[in-house]
């Protein structure tokens, strides 16, 4: 298990040398001087370009300038942004939480609905509800979710005034927010109605977030389960007269989770992607949202940065996937 | 003697496609709207019944014809500069076609000789070209798209280049895979020891056996890229308007949305329709080739 560690470990830093270097490589690729970029129209005078320029180290080799922003990364430092002149990095970290909290719902929804899904559709192989659930699935699976999120709106904020369209939490409501978790702090709050309110606002996105991760894990928790259903030993199993139940619930889903669970880590990244599309839509306040605004507003430092921390959060969570992997598929040590 | 020749002829190998495809209802129907789409891509301008840009000033945000207020001038209404949505939409299948060819095109081919490469490449090369495509693999596809438009500038071809981009590792992966398991079979090994060089050897001797995967990843991957070519035009960063894409219609319907469902709801149908057609006809495709499952 160590040596599986270990090996795991030995292809993370390479990886994530990789991404740091296309990260620090992005604002040198942009066109143009970055430099005059960041002044912007009011122009620049020679002195202080020469000033920023050594400010930033752009007047030293480029090695020079690489093992600086590497160093500089490892330390938490990513640079302020252009707009906030904040830390990137306390930007990130106070963003992280909504887009943690929203990812977590939506990942919850879809394990919740897409595992039993995924097993029905198989124990009923060719049935009718096996030809539903994955004819819907593979609707989910295809949904452009940006037009799923302005359906949704449509009908539950539009027509039917259920939810709010936009936000984490209706403006009445103000407290302290220790954790970055609207569900936990509304409820520490003690505020009446909060809790509900910040429920009723995570409804929609989290459906939108959710749609895609379902489908595929409804997809892949039926052909895994109808692959374990074939084998020997689920055979044996009815022939010692098991109730179907526990044959399917026990001895066949519990063999069926190891690749959903694959499934399900490396779903992070889809969750991620589609995080831009949902916040963007439903402005709720997280890491996709920021994202993008940044982009609009040539916010370079927080492009950068958040680029590569996002990917070395995709990057960790894989490999945390990898290692459990390793931990419920014995046979995977061995390679 | 002579001996009785028992030679029954083998079925072509598209004859035989066919026949597995076929099976799959859904498939079939999926390549039928997938023809329709191409139609459209193709002869799209000369079907639609306006200008796509045309603006028609006293006819906007006019609902579809069943609607109180509509009429059969503009079958699915206007938007709300007054343009046939009817007309947008079937123009806009071109772009969204054309992006699934380019794009695959592109990620296909480079994904294909990177990953042939890394397949007989010594181990070092093999181990640095993994180690990139490990890279690219760690950024969510989609936010690595919108910061390369962002450093490309706002197009349709600079969304595609990206796009290809992201989907490459993909191929190379897979390539690579099909190849590592086919080199050590003894076709390869006879092939070689019958003097083959190492280019026939890597585009005619292994090549061909490792192409069904990758022609099922070429299908499902030109559902991603509409699907993200349409992302980032509803992000803005994709096709600017007035072009009728799909997503970038979606972006500027956006404000009227509690006001006219019909801007909104019909070019997203048109993405949803063409993306689930083309992954029904993916997924029709993986059972055919597939000889895994073709067994059970």
């Amino acid at each position: 298990m160590l040596n599986y560690v270990l090996s795991r470990l030995f292809t993370f830093i390479p990886t994530f040398v990789g991404v740091t270097l296309i990260s620090f490589g992005f604002i040198r690729v942009l066109p143009g001087d970055p430099i005059i970029v960041m002044a912007g129209e009011r122009g620049l005078t020679a002195e202080r370009y020469a000033e920023l320029e050594a400010q930033f180290g752009f007047d030293r080799p480029i090695y020079v300038q690489f093992w600086d922003y590497l160093t500089g990364v490892l330390q938490g430092d990513l640079g302020n942004s252009f707009v906030t002149k904040r830390p990137v990095w306390d930007e990130f970290f106070s963003l992280f939480p909504a887009t943690l909290e929203l990812s977590t719902c939506a990942m919850i929804f879809a394990v919740v609905i897409g595992l039993p899904a995924g097993v029905i559709a198989a124990v009923n192989r060719g049935k009718l509800y096996d030809r539903l659930l994955m004819s819907t699935a593979l609707i989910g699976y295809s949904m452009p979710i940006f037009w799923w999120a302005l359906l949704l709106i449509i009908v539950f904020s539009g027509n039917l005034q259920w939810t709010p369209v936009s936000g984490r939490i209706d403006l009445i409501y103000y407290f302290p927010d220790p954790t970055g978790f609207m569900l936990i702090d509304s409820l520490s709050s003690g505020q009446k109605g909060a809790f509900t309110s910040a429920v009723r606002h995570l409804v929609l996105p989290t459906i939108v977030l959710g749609t895609i991760p379902l489908a595929v894990i409804a997809r892949q928790t039926r052909s895994a389960m109808l692959e374990v259903l074939g084998e020997d030993y689920i055979r044996t199993a009815r022939a010692k007269g098991l109730a179907p139940g526990r044959i399917n619930g026990i001895h066949a889903l519990r063999n069926a989770l190891i690749p959903v669970i694959t499934v399900i880590g490396l779903s992070v990244g889809t969750l991620l992607a589609g995080a831009i599309l949902t916040e963007t839509i439903f402005s709720w306040p997280g890491i996709g949202k920021w994202m993008v605004d940044s982009i609009f507003r040539r916010d370079y430092p927080v492009v950068q940065g958040g680029l590569l921390l996002i990917a070395v959060a995709v990057m960790v969570v894989n490999l945390t996937v990898d290692m459990l992997y390793g931990v419920i598929n014995p046979k995977i040590r061995k390679r | 003697m002579t001996e009785a020749v028992t030679e029954v002829a083998r079925p072509s190998a598209l004859k035989e496609f066919w026949y597995y495809f076929r099976e799959n209802r859904g498939a079939v129907i999926g390549l039928w709207v997938f023809a329709a789409f191409a139609f459209l891509a193709l002869f799209g301008p000369w079907i639609a019944p306006h200008d796509p840009t045309a603006q028609f000033r006293d006819a906007t945000l006019q609902p579809p014809f069943w609607q109180e207020g509509g009429s059969w001038t503009f079958p699915l209404g206007t938007d709300p500069l007054g343009r046939d949505m009817l007309s947008r939409l079937i123009v806009g299948a071109r772009f969204s076609f054309f992006v699934g060819v380019v794009v695959v095109s592109i990620a296909a081919t480079g994904g294909i000789l990177v990953g042939l490469l890394s397949g007989f490449a010594p181990k070092w090369l093999d181990s640095v070209i993994m180690r990139i495509m490990d890279v690219i693999l760690a950024f969510p596809s989609l936010l690595l798209a919108l910061v390369l438009v962002a450093i490309l500038g706002p197009s349709l071809t600079n969304a595609m280049i990206a796009i290809a981009i992201v989907l490459q590792p993909h191929y190379v992966r897979l390539t690579r895979a099909s190849v590592l398991s086919e080199r050590q079979k003894d076709y390869v090994t006879s092939a070689k020891v019958a003097g083959a060089g190492l280019p026939r050897l890597m585009f005619i001797t292994v090549l061909p056996n490792c192409l069904a995967p990758i022609i099922v990843q070429a299908a499902l991957s030109f559902s991603t890229a509409i699907l993200d070519a349409a992302a980032l035009g509803f992000l803005g960063m994709g096709a600017q308007p007035p072009t009728p894409e799909w997503g970038t219609m979606l972006a500027e319907a956006r404000e009227f949305i509690l006001r006219a469902w019909w801007v909104v709801t019909f070019p997203g149908l048109a993405i949803l329709v063409t993306v689930l057609a083309i992954n029904l006809m993916g997924d029709g495709l993986r059972d055919a080739l597939d000889p895994k499952l073709k067994r059970s």
